[in-house]
């Protein structure tokens, strides 16, 4: 067992007792909630005839269904109007704070946590989302939960646990121009598997991981469980102290950033921390990675045939079949030249500002594809907000990029943004999942954010590496 | 208000006939697509399970072992490795329970949708690739035959042969000892589902004092609470 780990120190830290089954009972410092899983846990507590226990620790926003281009009430789509409707409701009966479009605070629910500052490193975090994960990135430990689990947690602000196991992943090594936080990710999970981190919690090291800014270790961790990790985490540092004191908490209440500080720092794994497993990974071999497949782990460099899956492990070569056969692709080609439809620049993975500048630097001055309809998707109303300041939005839509308001949008489809037929897309999110984008027959390729505008311009998948940044204004 | 925890059924043992579903990687969005959680209840998910896979545009039947006679009755799902992988919701194993689903055989499953099997009382036994094969082999060969899955003892036997008057049991060709494998249950799992304490709100809700205990020692706590007085 690890020991001396920051998991270990936080999980200790919330630990209430042992139950009778043996799990853990945790206590939870922060419980983001949404409009799609909240609503039956909260139909269950009034069938129980149980109150919300800490709404106080409870924060609310919308972003599954939100629409993006016209976000007048109601909503066009019934659906997602009665679901806005229920969370209303169910926020003001409880006196949770909503961060809905009218505060202009909504966002992804992993976009405004770190952005209000209520994610800090060493609490507990939990929402019903699998990238909850991505709070990780601040020294939380952060992971998605199941309805009834947000009905406990709705109930007793604590959740039922097993301890998992700690595997460190090492990343060294100076990265490539073109290569970002998303490609690192993207070969974790290819090398480790996409159950690789079943039974464990991924804990991110290494200079290169802390090289990185907070967006792109954010990155990172929302992609632990595309991996099988429910949790991941970088140990919080200086960059994130930074961050968190330009928060509107702290802000707020600066007295408080230096009462914290010292709790942050020593819930730092120790010098001398026990790991389960520790995995290396050289970041300076890295080319810009897209998927081939249907998984998160069917990815490869840029520059790489796509594999034959009788070279693969025995148990990838059947996903692999059926996932070269919905992708249509063959083995021994690139991915580049391959035809793209649609460039969505958006999701918790990666629509913050730097993403977005990171793409507006190839998009400036350039034309997207006559074929390609492509959009960005800002991770929340203040990244929208931010972006428009600084000119970001002009430079996408001189381009010809659609600039829409913010949700989670065609990551999941939920809303009207969604893949029609057999359409492919460029994508700047998380699953290239069959059917993931809205269309069971749509095509997925997923990539880093100037890799998503490179293909917008080209019409197909590029390396971004042959288009020259230009310097925004 | 009566103390729920009354009400939650031990869940040692599983019997039934099985349906297999076989492919790696089986994510989410497969088993229940994201249009149909735009819903706020549970109810009625079934008909949606595994819904592009069963159905083509038009709504058509698609080859699919959910869309077969035989296995309607089914409710052990056989499955292979990294099953339920993806996205939280919860609304993939609502849908498969309500389809008819009461535990689910496999090489793997993904953490997050086992937990939430586990918060609907729905075992998720694992066992090995050649163990799992086989008995999908037999479930297709046997759709009637009864597999029973013992969660307290960690077995799964399949192909015992009926007393003779079951009328209903084909002409199978399985051995006439039939086959037990032994499976793995994650500890917690195990005694929870064996000893009924898997729905555990009220469980949790009894350590209240523990909890404000724990709550107090959190240095962060008192800020995040703010204005709020909570009133309890």
């Amino acid at each position: 067992m690890s020991q001396g780990t920051l998991y270990d120190k936080v999980w200790d830290r919330h630990k209430v007792t042992t139950l009778p089954n043996g799990q853990d009972q945790l206590f939870v410092g922060l419980h983001l909630i949404h409009e799609v899983t909240s609503p039956q846990a909260f139909g269950m507590l009034q069938e129980r005839g149980l109150e919300v226990a800490r709404p106080d620790l409870t924060h609310a926003t919308v972003d599954h269904i939100v629409p993006t281009a016209n976000q007048d009430r109601p909503y066009a789509d019934d659906a997602a109007e009665r679901m806005m409707a229920e969370l209303e409701e169910n926020v003001r009966d409880a006196g949770i704070e909503f961060s809905d479009p009218t505060t202009g605070d909504q966002g992804i629910v992993h976009v405004i946590g770190p952005e209000q500052g209520i994610t800090q490193p060493g609490k507990t975090i939990v929402c019903g989302d699998s990238h909850t994960s991505t709070h990780g990135a601040f020294g939380a430990l952060a992971f998605g939960i199941g309805t009834s689990q947000i009905r406990d947690v709705l109930a007793t602000q604590t959740i039922a646990m097993e301890k998992q196991k700690v595997r460190k992943i090492e990343v060294t090594g100076e990265l490539d121009e073109g290569v970002e936080a998303k490609d690192i990710i993207l070969e974790i999970i290819r090398r480790l598997g996409t159950e690789g981190g079943v039974g464990y919690v991924y804990e991110y090291a290494g200079e290169t991981i802390e090289n990185l800014d907070m967006e792109g270790r954010m990155s990172i961790c929302n992609m632990s469980i595309e991996g099988g990790a429910r949790a991941g985490y970088v140990n919080p540092d200086e960059t994130t102290f930074e961050w968190l004191e330009q928060t509107d908490y702290f802000q707020e209440h600066p007295e408080k950033f230096e009462e914290l500080k010292p709790y942050w720092e020593s819930i730092q794994s120790d010098d001398d921390a026990e790991y389960d497993d520790v995995v290396e990974i050289d970041a300076s071999e890295l080319d810009p990675v897209v998927t081939w497949g249907t998984t998160p782990g069917q990815g490869i460099g840029i520059d790489d045939p796509i594999p034959a899956p009788e070279d693969l492990a025995e148990d990838k070569q059947d996903t692999a079949r059926r996932a070269q056969k919905h992708m249509r692709v063959e083995p021994g080609e690139t991915m580049e030249g391959y035809d793209i439809d649609v460039a969505f620049l958006g999701s918790c993975t990666n629509a913050r500002l730097p993403d977005l500048r990171r793409a507006a630097r190839i998009v400036k001055g350039r034309q997207v594809d006559e074929d390609v309809r492509a959009f960005v998707v800002p991770g929340s109303q203040r990244v929208q907000r931010a972006a428009e300041e600084e000119g970001l939005k002009d430079v996408f839509e001189e381009a010809g990029f659609e600039w829409r308001n913010a949700g989670c949008s065609m990551c999941l489809g939920m809303n009207e943004d969604q893949l029609e037929g057999d359409e492919a897309c460029a994508s700047s999110s998380n699953r290239n999942f069959v059917g993931r984008q809205g269309s069971k027959d749509g095509r997925t390729v997923l990539m880093n954010p100037r890799m998503v505008a490179a293909a917008a311009i080209t019409g197909e998948v590029s390396d971004v590496r042959d288009l020259k940044e230009v310097n925004l204004a | 208000m009566s103390d729920p925890t009354e009400e939650i059924p031990e869940v040692d043992y599983v019997e039934g006939t099985g349906i297999p579903i076989r492919g790696n990687d089986i994510d989410t969005d497969q088993i229940i697509p994201a249009r149909f959680m735009k819903v706020v209840t549970f109810d009625g998910l079934g008909e949606f399970a595994f819904f592009d896979l069963r159905f083509d545009d038009e709504d058509n039947q698609k080859d699919h072992p959910m869309n077969e006679e035989r296995f309607q009755d089914a409710n052990v799902m056989v499955v292979n490795n990294n099953f339920g992988c993806g996205s939280s919701r919860e609304h993939a194993p609502q849908a498969l329970m309500r389809w008819g689903i009461d535990a689910i055989i496999g090489e793997g499953f993904a953490e997050i949708f086992a937990g939430n099997c586990l918060a609907l009382g729905i075992p998720t036994v694992t066992a090995d690739h050649e163990s799992i094969n086989a008995l999908q082999q037999w479930v297709d060969d046997n759709p009637d035959g009864k597999i029973e899955v013992d969660v307290a003892a960690e077995t799964v036997r399949y192909g015992v042969p009926e007393s003779d008057d079951s009328g209903a049991e084909q002409n199978s060709e399985s051995s006439a000892l039939g086959n037990e494998i032994s499976v793995s249950v994650d500890d917690a799992q195990r005694q929870a589902l064996v000893e009924g304490i898997w729905d555990t709100t009220a469980l949790m809700k009894a350590n209240r004092n523990a909890i404000e205990a724990t709550a107090d020692q959190l240095p962060y706590l008192d800020q995040t609470r703010s204005d709020v007085e909570a009133d309890d």
